[in-house]
This record gives structure tokens, C-alpha cells and sequence, in this order.
């Protein structure tokens, strides 16, 4: 860094720059939302049984090293946090997707190797085998752990699904929602 | 030298991400300064508690060490409680 001795010290443009900083800092300091976190911030776009375990599995791992934890289940990723199918007043089209998509995680299948049903069943029997928690206790254990889950408003409605066909303890939001915690994480995934 | 601990953490068994999780709310009954041990199996669990030391505020990886019991690998971690 170099001095440039030919600039005298004016006392009153110091002050002034002191001023300006403190303003500065003040102004910082009252919006402390706008730094980074130590959060994780998470889409969870799809549906399947396998993207649900990683999904979970970088959940309660994060959560457990002390990371906030943001989830957003949006479009097929609400498959993961639904409890059962609803059919009464729905319409026609709705009523179709209810009966085409899973009602709960267990009825989720595989990205790749589902072969119906089948694949699924067998990394769960391989889960089991291996001593890993289930999808359902890692779930359990994320909102035991405090992770917020958000559930995107607009893919809901345009599947069809009623809050009732929901887990408890799900918070709803949109884009925003998801945006507010993703711009203050360290760590954003789309899955 | 063996190392000293206050609190141990038996995760034998256990799989990713269980001992992290366990550990967690091990290290969080302890006081500021007492050093949970944890003994796994889980082969992962050596570069996972160095992460989550790496990462955390609250907890400093004091030693890790690797340990023969009937045949399997143990991972014995040493954790330190700092705030």
C-alpha cells in the first residue's frame, strides 16, 4: 500500500468518511439477513424414492453439524411429504393425478431401476439389511432436527393436492420463500 | 498416550447419517470442555467427523483412532465440546 504524501490530512473530509463508514456498518448491522448463514438450502423438485433418501440423508447430516436447514418441496418432490390420497371433492383431472402419483413416500418408486415396485422394495430390504434408517425415520428425524420444510403453494394447487394429503408441521411458501433462505446460505441444491 | 474423555458414544453399526446425528445430541448433554469418545464402524464416519469439525463452532476433533475388535475396524473419534 502506498502514502500519497503529497495529500494533506483535512481533518473535515476524514470525518466525514468516518461518518459515511459508520453509517455504513449501522446500516449493515440492521439488516443482519442480508450475510451468509450457515444454512443449507435445498429444492427438492423430484418425487422418487432414491433422490428422497439423498435429500433426507444431507438433511439430518447438516442439521446435525449445526447448519440451518432449508427444505422446498415443489412439483413431484411433493410426493415425498404427502401422508394419503384424498378423492373426494376433486375434479375429474385432479382425481387422475391423485390416482397416477404416490400417496406417501413408501409408495414412491426409483429414478432408475424401478421395474414397478420391485427396485424399490429392494433397496429398502437393502437399507434394512445394512443397518440405514429408513426414509421414514430420516424424515421423522429431520423435523425432529428442526429442519424447515416448505411446501410450494403453486405446484400443490396445480396437482391437486389438498393440505390434508400433507405431513404435519409443513410450512407453505413460494418462490420467494425459498429464495429468502437460499441468497443467505452457503450451500443451495436442486434435487 | 491414551487420550481422556468424559462421555462415550457407542454407534457400532450405525450408518451414515446416523453416528453424525447421534453424536450431535451427545455432544450437546455435555459442559463446555468435556470430550465425548465415539466408537463406529461406519468407515465414513473418519472423514465425516472431520468435516463436521471443520465446519462446526461448537466442536473441535481432539483425535481419531483406529481400533481392532473381533475382527472388525473400529473408528473411535474424540470430540471436544468448546462452546
Amino acid at each position: 500500500m502506498t502514502i500519497e504524501m503529497s495529500e494533506t490530512f483535512d481533518t473535515q473530509t476524514l470525518l466525514e468518511r468516518i461518518n459515511a463508514l459508520e453509517s455504513r456498518v449501522n446500516e449493515l448491522e440492521a439488516h443482519p439477513a442480508q450475510g451468509i448463514e450457515d444454512r443449507v438450502a435445498m429444492v427438492v423438485f423430484s418425487g422418487e424414492l432414491d433422490k428422497a433418501i439423498a435429500a433426507f440423508i444431507i438433511a439430518t447430516g447438516a442439521a446435525s453439524m449445526g447448519l440451518e436447514v432449508s427444505m422446498f418441496f415443489t412439483f413431484w418432490g411433493l410426493n415425498a411429504v404427502k401422508k394419503q390420497k384424498i378423492f373426494t371433492g376433486k375434479d375429474l383431472l385432479e382425481q387422475g393425478f391423485t390416482a397416477m402419483l404416490p400417496g406417501k413416500l413408501g409408495e414412491t418408486g426409483l429414478s432408475q431401476m424401478n421395474f414397478f415396485g420391485a427396485g424399490a422394495q429392494i433397496i429398502r430390504g437393502l437399507m434394512r439389511k445394512h443397518d440405514v434408517s429408513s426414509p421414514e425415520e430420516l424424515f421423522g428425524l429431520a423435523q425432529e432436527l428442526g429442519v424447515r420444510m416448505v411446501v410450494c403453494d403453486m405446484s400443490r394447487e396445480l396437482l391437486g393436492v389438498r393440505d390434508a394429503e400433507l405431513v404435519d408441521g409443513l410450512e407453505t411458501g413460494g418462490v420467494a420463500t425459498f429464495l429468502g433462505d437460499a441468497a443467505r446460505a452457503k450451500v443451495t441444491l436442486f434435487i | 498416550m491414551a487420550n481422556s474423555f468424559d462421555q462415550t458414544l457407542d454407534v457400532k453399526g450405525a450408518k451414515c447419517p446416523m453416528p453424525l446425528v447421534k453424536s450431535r445430541k451427545a455432544i450437546a448433554d455435555l459442559t463446555v470442555g468435556q470430550v465425548l469418545k465415539v466408537v463406529a464402524t461406519d468407515r465414513g464416519s473418519v472423514a465425516d467427523f472431520q468435516g463436521w469439525a471443520k465446519t462446526a463452532k461448537n466442536v473441535e476433533l481432539v483425535a481419531q483412532e483406529t481400533e481392532q475388535e473381533g475382527g472388525q475396524d473400529l473408528y473411535v473419534h474424540y470430540l471436544k465440546r468448546t462452546s
